[in-house]
């Protein structure tokens, strides 16, 4: 691990988040430090180890798989930025 | 009128002290005189809580009771209410309004609650001082040139202002206990699966949790009594009994142990809060309890495995936030791409970018291993650590936070710093367990303490129990704020 492998370039466009530069700049000077921090993980023997996802015993819920109203018909659309009678609405895909 | 406690507001409803109009009137009466100083709320539900005060005073001139009928409740601003505005305190959020009410909100309403407004909080809940809040800063009532803590610090801030009987926040990693400790209130993170998070906004959902934020341990069962247990909207919500926590809050705590330890005491903590944190486990000892050392070895890896964790899960959650179902959408987009990515630019606050940031990093293709995997692996090893620790004793007791509310600006342009104030209340998150925030004593500046109790997994009464007896036997939960 180390923290020169960090693309902020890259890591943005995965985000799909669009830095300004200024940003870009600050943003990769604190990333340094924080991942600085971080590696202090490679201390850890970690060999034979279980990861954790999570903490309590879960297991898969099943339910019967009937049609119930959970949400209120026609509340949902008009959440949207933008939309035309039943569709969103979003920029040219192709 | 406007200082009573959630048990007290109770028994004068029933004794007709006062209506439940009365009690809400004078509840935004005090809103109005201090929330332009502390400013606590991001919205005010003036009418709905007029209606449902109404209401309640139909059901108790009718004999009706129900757990929280005509008592004023505020909830942070990330938990969704039917037809009112939910927003994270984020832009991207701003014009956000709910079609449906979380879990918790239908049983607060089915309890009788008045649910009064939405507090301020770090934007999605990232943050310790709220001072990542889209809209305001939220000012520590105790001095208000500090900050309430974070992330629910307008629940905090608004419960000590007496501005509400009681509130709900959330807890990714310290979030309802470090505002609890900074304003001087009670505060209980539950065990993860206690309390349904159906309706929450998801942060880190391996971690969130909502809880209570009150003024005494008392209330905070009450409330859990209303808001815990299963609930099949929600995978993640633990099918377990839920206890009557007003019921165990009474119980006899001689003879239990209480682990201290040792890894929460050293380097870094402030005098006043290791002085106020020792003499409460004298006073718990007092009380009959043993107090044991016990050991947490992997303490100080817990802030770079959270941070690993916490972020992951945070940049998946957040990448719903795209411009096209609810929300905003930016204005400068020609094409598809332009529109997530400007949407996003412009929507979200500095925080959260370098948190999603990070949580795609640590997800990247050929950093996986290295930081997602390793920091699952140091998850397994603290919550071992915890395994270890409460086979010697029953709780355990620290400082939540090392240092008192720090001052407004002091840790903003240093994230690290800022993520490191976090380091006693992110395990409790990491390994699942419950764990609270009661007042126990002041510094020299005159800002809270606060004394961190953390207990098995679904033993929230026994923490309850021990916070009960300690505020019967101490007043540091009776001091209050001068506003």
């Amino acid at each position: 691990m180390s923290s020169d492998s960090f693309d902020i370039e890259k890591i943005a466009f995965l985000a799909r988040l669009k830095l300004t530069e200024d940003e870009q700049t600050r943003l990769g000077r604190q990333f340094e430090g924080i991942l600085q921090h971080i590696d202090q993980l490679n201390r850890l023997d970690t060999e034979n180890v279980e990861p954790t996802s999570h903490v309590l015993p879960l297991q898969n819920v099943f339910r019967e798989d009937e049609v119930k109203t959970i949400f209120e018909d026609g509340k949902y659309l008009p959440l949207a930025p933008r939309q035309d009678k039943d569709h969103y609405e979003v920029p040219q895909i192709i | 009128m406007h200082q009573p406690t959630i048990t007290q507001a109770k028994h004068q409803l029933l004794e007709k002290k006062y209506s439940a109009v009365e009690l809400l009137d004078a509840v935004y009466k005090r809103i109005d005189a201090v929330d332009g100083k502390v400013k606590a709320y991001i919205h005010l539900t003036r009418d709905l809580a007029h209606q449902q005060a109404e209401e309640a005073d139909k059901k108790l001139a009718a004999g009706e009771d129900a757990p929280l009928l005509g008592v004023p409740i505020a909830l942070k601003d990330l938990i969704c209410m039917k037809d009112t505005h939910t927003t994270c305190a984020s832009h991207i959020l701003e014009n956000f309004v709910s079609p449906y009410d979380a879990t918790v909100v239908k049983r607060l309403k089915e309890a009788g609650a008045v649910l009064i407004g939405k507090t301020n909080m770090d934007e999605f809940a990232m943050g310790s001082s709220n001072e990542n809040s889209y809209f305001h800063v939220t000012k520590n009532p105790w001095d208000l040139n500090r900050v309430p803590g974070g992330s629910s610090g307008g629940s905090g801030a608004a419960v000590a202002a007496n501005e509400c009987m009681g509130a709900l926040g959330s807890d990714t990693g310290g979030s309802i206990r470090q505002p609890a400790a900074f304003c001087g209130i009670t505060g209980l993170k539950p065990t993860y699966g206690r309390v349904s998070r159906f309706g929450l906004v998801a942060f880190a959902s391996s971690f969130d949790q909502i809880g209570p934020m009150t003024k005494t341990a008392e209330d905070a069962a009450i409330l859990m009594n209303v808001i815990g247990g299963h609930d099949p909207m929600d995978s993640t919500s633990a099918n377990v009994p839920l206890p009557d926590f007003t019921a165990a809050l009474s119980k006899d705590v001689k003879g239990l142990k209480v682990g201290i330890p040792k890894e929460y005491f050293g380097k870094g903590l402030d005098s006043d809060v290791e002085k106020a944190v020792q003499e409460a486990i004298k006073t718990l000892e007092s009380m009959g309890m043993q107090a044991v050392e016990v050991s947490l070895p992997h303490t100080e890896y817990a802030v770079a495995t959270y941070y690993i964790l916490a972020c992951a899960e945070a940049s998946a959650n957040l990448s719903r936030y795209d411009g096209v179902k609810y929300g905003y959408r930016s204005k400068h987009a020609d094409n598809l791409m332009d529109m997530y990515t400007n949407t996003r630019e412009e929507g979200f606050g500095e925080e959260v970018k370098r948190r999603i940031l990070l949580g795609t990093f640590v997800l990247s293709s050929g950093y996986y291993d290295a930081y997602y995997l390793k920091g699952q692996k140091a998850r397994t090893l603290i919550k071992q650590d915890f395994e270890e620790a409460y086979k010697k004793c029953d709780v355990m007791a620290g400082p939540i936070a090392p240092v008192p509310a720090f001052k407004l600006g002091e840790k903003l342009d240093d994230p690290l710093q800022m993520y490191l104030s976090d380091i006693f209340t992110i395990s409790a998150n990491l390994a699942g367990i419950p764990a609270m925030s009661i007042p126990c004593g002041q510094s020299k500046d005159n800002l809270p303490i606060g004394l961190q109790l953390m207990g098995k997994h679904f033993d929230e009464e026994t923490l309850l129990n021990v916070a009960h007896r300690y505020q019967h036997t101490t007043d540091h939960h009776l001091n209050h704020p001068t506003l």
